[in-house]
C-alpha cells in the first residue's frame, strides 16, 4: 500500500514541478530581494522587521494559492481526463489514490516552504552582513531568529490544512467551486473567535450554541498565527505549536478520511 | 511564414523580429505618454485619503496578515509625515498622522518603534509637526495596555509633557512611573525629583537629553536626543550674543540693524553661525534678540528655555 500511495505522491510531486509550480520560488526571491532594497528607502530603520513580516506573510500567501488552485483540480484532473479510470482498473485502492494525491501536494509545498524559508534567511543574513547598523537597530529579536522557524511550521501545517480542505471538495465538486469553498473555508476559519462569543451580540440562546458548535465545527485558522509574535521575537510556547500543529494534522486527516469515504463512494460510469 | 520551423513553432528569426516589434511598439508608446505630458496639464495625484480607519475592522479584513498590513500603514505614516514636513504649502495638514497610527498599533500591537517614533512626530509643533502632544502620550498610553511592562513608553511620555507641554508635575509623575518598572534605568527615578523641584531649566534639560542619548537603543532616537543637545549649546550661545548686543544698545543707544554693525562696532569677530554652521538671525521679537535661522536643523527652538538659560558668560 505504502509503495502505491508514494508512487501517487511522487508523481503528483513531479507533475507540480512540471507546471512549473515552483517558479513561484523565483517570485518569492526577488520580491524579497527587492523588498529589502526598496523597504531601506521607506522605512525608519525597521528594515529587518519588514523584511520578516513580509517573508512569513509571502510564504503563507504563496502557499495558499498553491493549495488551493492544485489541490482543487488534483482529483477533479484525473475524473476529467479520463485518465482515473485506467489508474482505478490497476490494483490501486480508491483511498490509496486520494492519500497519495494529498501527501505528493503535500510534499510540493514542504519543498517549496523550506526554499522560501531558506531565502528569507539567506536574505536576512545579506542584510545583516552588508549592514550592521541595521543589525543593531533590530534591537526586539535577533535578526537571524531560530523562533521564525515556529512560525514557519505553523504555516506549513496550516497549508496541510488547507489543502485537505480543497482535496475535500475536488472529489465531489467542479475546480471554481471547490476553490471557492475553500476559500470561503479559508476566510471564515479566521473568525472562529468571534463565532465562539456569539452571546455577546445575539439574545438568542440557540444561536448563540449554534455559533459556538460552529466555532469548534470549522478549522480555526488564526490560531496557527504566530507570524508577529516571533516578529517581535516573543516566545512561542512549545506546547501551543505542538498542540496547534496536532490540531491541524487531526483536522486535516478527518478531512482526507471524508475525502477518501466520498471519492471511494464516487459512480464514475 | 517562411521563417517559421518544421512543426508550425515560430522561427529564431520570427521571434527575435516578433520580440523587436514588440519592443519598438512599447517604446512608442512611453513616448506618446511622455509627449502627452509635456503638452497637457499631468492630472495631479488625489490628496491622501485614509479609507479604512477602524483598527478592529482593519484587523479582521487583514485575515492572518495584520503585522504586514501594519507594516504598510506604517510606511504611509512615514510617507505622510515626512512628504507634509517637506511641503512649503503655508496650510499643512497632518490629520492623516495619528489615524495611520492608530492604525499600525492596532494591527501590531507590539511595534514599538510605531508608538515610540509615532510620540515624537505627534508632538513635533507645527510646522514641522501637527504640535498635538495630546495625541502623543494618548498613542502612547495604549502602548502601555499592550505592554504594560514597556517602561520607554512612560519614559516618552514623561518627554511629551517636559519638553513640548512643559507641565512638569505630570512630567515628573511620568518618569517616577517609568522609573518604578522593571529594567527601567535609575536616573528615570532621580530625573522625576529633580524636575519636580526645579522645572524645566536649562541644566536639568541637558542632563535628560544626555541620558536619553547615552541609553538610545536605536540610532533614530539617539540621533534626535543629539538634536536637542545641539539645541542647547545653541541656547548657551544666543545668551552669549544676547549680552553682546544689550553693550550694543548701551554704547549706541539703538539695537543693531545687522551683524555688520555688530562687527564694525568690534563686539564680534565675524557673522555668528549656530552648531550646525547657519548664521544666527537678529530678530527683536525674540528674547535676547537672536535666534536660529528657519534654514537651521535646529529651528524651532524650545520656546520656555530660551527665558531659562545660565548667565551668559
Amino acid at each position: 500500500m505504502a509503495r502505491i500511495v508514494g508512487l501517487v505522491a511522487y508523481h503528483v510531486f513531479k507533475e507540480s514541478v512540471r507546471d512549473k509550480v515552483l517558479y513561484n520560488l523565483v517570485a518569492f526571491a526577488i520580491l524579497l530581494i527587492a523588498a529589502s532594497y526598496l523597504i531601506g528607502q521607506l522605512t525608519a530603520g525597521q528594515d529587518i522587521k519588514i523584511i520578516k513580516d513580509l517573508g512569513l506573510s509571502a510564504s503563507a500567501v504563496f502557499g495558499l494559492f498553491i493549495a488551493i488552485f492544485i489541490g482543487v483540480g488534483l482529483v477533479w484532473k484525473e475524473v476529467d481526463r479520463r485518465s482515473v479510470y485506467n489508474l482505478l482498473s490497476k490494483p490501486i485502492r480508491r483511498h490509496w489514490f486520494v492519500a497519495g494525491k494529498f501527501i505528493g501536494l503535500v510534499l510540493t509545498l514542504a519543498v517549496n516552504l523550506a526554499a522560501m524559508a531558506g531565502a528569507l534567511y539567506g536574505v536576512l543574513a545579506v542584510m545583516a552582513w552588508s549592514q550592521p547598523a541595521l543589525a543593531k537597530a533590530s534591537i526586539e529579536a535577533p535578526v537571524l531568529d531560530p523562533r521564525l522557524l515556529a512560525a514557519f511550521l505553523l504555516i506549513f501545517v496550516q497549508l496541510v490544512l488547507v489543502t485537505a480542505i480543497a482535496l475535500f471538495f475536488s472529489t465531489f465538486s467542479s475546480p471554481m467551486l471547490s476553490a471557492a469553498f475553500a476559500f470561503g473555508l479559508y476566510i471564515v476559519g479566521h473568525f472562529t473567535a468571534d463565532l465562539a462569543h456569539f452571546e455577546s451580540v445575539v439574545d438568542s440562546k440557540v444561536a448563540a450554541w449554534v455559533a459556538k458548535a460552529l466555532s469548534y465545527l470549522l478549522p480555526n485558522f488564526s490560531s496557527f498565527d504566530v507570524k508577529a509574535a516571533v516578529v517581535h521575537g516573543q516566545d512561542v510556547a512549545v506546547g501551543y505549536v505542538a498542540l496547534t500543529a496536532g490540531y491541524g494534522l487531526l483536522y486535516s486527516a478527518a478531512l482526507l478520511g471524508l475525502a477518501m469515504l466520498v471519492f471511494g463512494r464516487r459512480d464514475f460510469k | 511564414m517562411s521563417a517559421g520551423a518544421a512543426d508550425g513553432r515560430p522561427g529564431v528569426r520570427t521571434i527575435v523580429a516578433t520580440a523587436g516589434v514588440s519592443a519598438l511598439l512599447f517604446v512608442l508608446a512611453v513616448g506618446l505618454q511622455a509627449a502627452r505630458d509635456a503638452r497637457y496639464t499631468v492630472a495631479t495625484p488625489a490628496p491622501a485619503v485614509l479609507y479604512l480607519r477602524s483598527g478592529s475592522w482593519a484587523s479582521r479584513l487583514a485575515l492572518s496578515y495584520d503585522a504586514l498590513l501594519a507594516d504598510v500603514y506604517w510606511i504611509r505614516a512615514l510617507q505622510h509625515f515626512g512628504e507634509t514636513r517637506l511641503s512649503k504649502a503655508p496650510d499643512k495638514q497632518y490629520g492623516l498622522l495619528y489615524p495611520l497610527l492608530d492604525l499600525t498599533t492596532s494591527l501590531d500591537p507590539g511595534f514599538t518603534l510605531a508608538y515610540r517614533f509615532g510620540a515624537i512626530f505627534l508632538a513635533e509643533p507645527f510646522p514641522d509637526g501637527p504640535g498635538r502632544p495630546d495625541q502623543a502620550v494618548a498613542l502612547l498610553e495604549r502602548g502601555l495596555r499592550a505592554e504594560p511592562d514597556r517602561w520607554q513608553y512612560a519614559m516618552d511620555a514623561g518627554f511629551v509633557y517636559y519638553w513640548w507641554v512643559q507641565d512638569f508635575d505630570k512630567a515628573s509623575a511620568w518618569f517616577e512611573r517609568a522609573g518604578r518598572m522593571a529594567g527601567a534605568p535609575w536616573w528615570l527615578r532621580t530625573l522625576a525629583a529633580t524636575i519636580l523641584a526645579q522645572g524645566g531649566d536649562r541644566a536639568s534639560s541637558r542632563r535628560l537629553w544626555r541620558e536619553l542619548y547615552e541609553t538610545a537603543d536605536h540610532e533614530w532616537l539617539k540621533n534626535n536626543a543629539e538634536l536637542r543637545l545641539v539645541q542647547m549649546d545653541a541656547l548657551d550661545q544666543i545668551d552669549a550674543l544676547a549680552a553682546v548686543l544689550v553693550r550694543y544698545s548701551n554704547a549706541t543707544g539703538r539695537p543693531p540693524g545687522s551683524w555688520r554693525e555688530v562687527i564694525v562696532a568690534g563686539l564680534l569677530p565675524g557673522v555668528p553661525v549656530d552648531p550646525t554652521g547657519v548664521p544666527y538671525v537678529l530678530d527683536a521679537s525674540r528674547p535676547g534678540g537672536v535666534t536660529v535661522s528657519r534654514e537651521s536643523r535646529l529651528f524651532p527652538l524650545p520656546a520656555t528655555l530660551l527665558k531659562k538659560g545660565s548667565p551668559p558668560s
